[in-house]
């Protein structure tokens, strides 16, 4: 089992999450975030007092999903959060050890 | 304001009103009592509560909205409780000191307790009852010390704000009102013109909110730190209610709901409309966006710098006054703060005490019947303009020495500054036990 970590642009949730759904992953965890890669910051002016913000909003996705999954999950993801543009964000892949459906105590490949 | 309303009044073709205002003046005391008016009167109470609503909500809001979240109710608590104070101390012996006979720099105290006031005494004019006249002027009493803690957010003891105020309206701002406003003023003897308050209230707050963000010291991180507002939504709003509770201010200042109420009227409205597109223009030029938080600025500018000028000059006039004074406040606010370095934290020097010294002197130049003033007795733009220079000068040195020897006291009874610990927490949960957003 992996966990795939997908930063991406907030305004691309809701293509990935549709792209998701439709290769049949039907849960994932989503936090707002912020922070900066290539993309770095912008400029804010408030009357005289010029601020560099350095950290930009962004979406993290957690996908917990079995291990020969992964590649076409990343793909999927991939594909979907793409504008092309500098900022699209980035995927990571990590192993996951152990999972456990709280409800049913279904553990492991029955609990994703 | 009566000699004043009478000055301009028989230059200005407004025949009615000069003759009622020779009757109602103190010069003329002998003269039959003129009929109080009930439009005068309504028109007062509405200008009243007008002003009220600039400080609670309007002023909270504009200043609470461009500091970060965790100083919010600090701000709306300091602005509400500084009006509440200055009320009662109206009442003790404000009104008395302002608004009596006494010498040419300071009244006396035999309206103290409002000791001699009824319901049926009227004002100096005459047109209205005594009550609403104190209650109007209690308004700006309030208003002027509540402009001040611009300069010392999100840093100062709650305690030393209060005492502060206390001291600074009694030593400072009842004098100057008493200068300017009243028959025996040495400034209104002088003849300088200041119709709705561009020294006694602006330059005056102005200057001592520079001198306390001086003396206060800057916030921690000050420069580096990002400390951008944390609600520009709530600022829009108070800064909109500013401008509609400024028709009381500036019409109300007439006294009466006649031709010079309705001159500030117009005056009002297009002062702080080319003072708004000014400061747009020239932030888009130099910054190349045009921003919210610039043109609601230039707005308060604009509503500065036609304060004292508001009944006494064309809406031509208005418009070049509030256009240049607003340029001005864009200046100091983007270029001489950040020069000099002091942390004037949300602007009163540079919009109020810059503004209010454009239009404080911009008022003898465009008071001038050819350039659509209403004139005033044996005017000459030269004379008029050095009298309104004298004007804005005592304003800046009485207001200067008096706030900085006072800073100084509070320093040593209270201590102007939270600690470190209690500035970097907020002073929300560190002065007032409260936060204002649970989310």
């Amino acid at each position: 089992m992996k966990i795939v970590m997908a930063i991406i642009k907030p305004f691309k949730l809701d293509d990935v999450r549709d792209a998701l759904t439709g290769v049949g992953v039907h849960g994932m965890t989503v936090t707002e975030v912020k922070g900066y890669g290539r993309q770095k910051g912008h400029t804010e002016i408030y009357r005289g007092a010029e601020y560099a913000v350095s950290f930009l909003p962004k979406i993290k996705i957690e996908v917990a999903v079995a291990s020969s999954q992964v590649d076409m999950i990343v793909e999927t993801i991939a594909a979907a959060a793409k504008t092309g543009q500098i900022g699209d964000g980035k995927i990571f892949v990590l192993g996951l050890d152990n999972a456990l459906r709280i409800r049913t105590g279904e553990t492991d490949a029955a609990a994703l | 304001m009566t000699l004043k309303t009478l000055l301009h009044a028989a230059k200005g073709g407004f025949g009615g009103l000069a003759a009622t205002a020779l009757l109602a003046g103190p010069a003329f005391a002998q003269a039959p009592a003129p009929a109080l008016s009930e439009g005068n009167t309504a028109w007062m109470i509405m200008s009243t509560v007008l002003v009220l609503l600039m400080i609670v909500p309007g002023l909270a809001l504009f200043y609470g909205g461009l500091v970060r979240s965790k100083n919010m109710l600090s701000v709306l608590t300091q602005v509400l409780a500084v009006a509440s104070l200055t009320m009662i101390i109206w009442i003790i012996y404000g009104y008395s000191l302002a608004f009596t006979a006494g010498n040419a720099f300071i009244g006396g105290f035999s309206k103290m307790f409002l000791a001699g006031v009824t319901h049926e005494t009227v004002n100096d004019g005459g047109s209205i009852p005594e009550y609403v006249f104190l209650a109007f002027q209690m308004t700006f009493a309030a208003i002027t010390p509540a402009l001040i803690i611009g300069g010392l957010v999100e840093r100062t003891k709650f305690s030393a704000i209060l005492l502060f105020m206390l001291l600074w309206v009694t030593f400072v701002y009842y004098p100057l009102a008493h200068m300017v406003w009243h028959a025996d003023g040495y400034l209104m003897k002088l003849g300088a013109l200041d119709f709705a308050g561009g020294t006694v209230v602006h330059i005056n707050a102005g200057i001592a909110a520079l001198v306390g963000a001086i003396m206060v010291g800057k916030r921690i991180g000050y420069g580096k730190d990002l400390m951008s507002p944390h609600s520009m939504t709530l600022t829009f709003v108070g800064g909109a209610l500013l401008w509609i509770g400024w028709f009381g201010f500036n019409a109300g200042s007439a006294l009466t709901a006649g031709p010079v109420a309705a001159l500030a009227l117009v005056n009002t409205l297009v002062a702080t409309a080319a003072a708004a597109l000014g400061w747009l223009a020239v932030e888009w030029a130099a910054k190349g966006k045009p921003s919210m938080l610039g043109t609601v600025s230039g707005v308060i500018a604009g509503l500065v710098a036609i304060t004292p000028a508001a009944g006494l000059v064309g809406p031509i006039g208005a418009i070049v006054l509030g256009a240049f004074g607003s340029v001005v406040a864009y200046f100091f606010c983007t270029t001489v703060k950040n020069a000099l370095g002091y942390d004037d934290s949300l602007d009163v020097f540079g919009i109020h005490g810059v503004a209010g010294i454009v239009g404080s002197i911009g008022t003898g130049i465009f008071v001038a019947p050819v350039l659509g003033g209403v004139g005033v007795e044996d005017y000459s733009m030269m004379a008029q303009v050095w009298k309104q220079v004298v004007a804005v000068v005592i304003a800046i040195v009485w207001c200067g020495i008096g706030s900085a020897i006072l800073f100084k006291i509070v320093d040593l009874i209270v201590g102007l500054r939270v600690t470190v610990e209690r500035e970097r927490e907020g002073l929300d949960l560190s002065e007032h036990g409260e936060r204002a957003y649970n989310m």
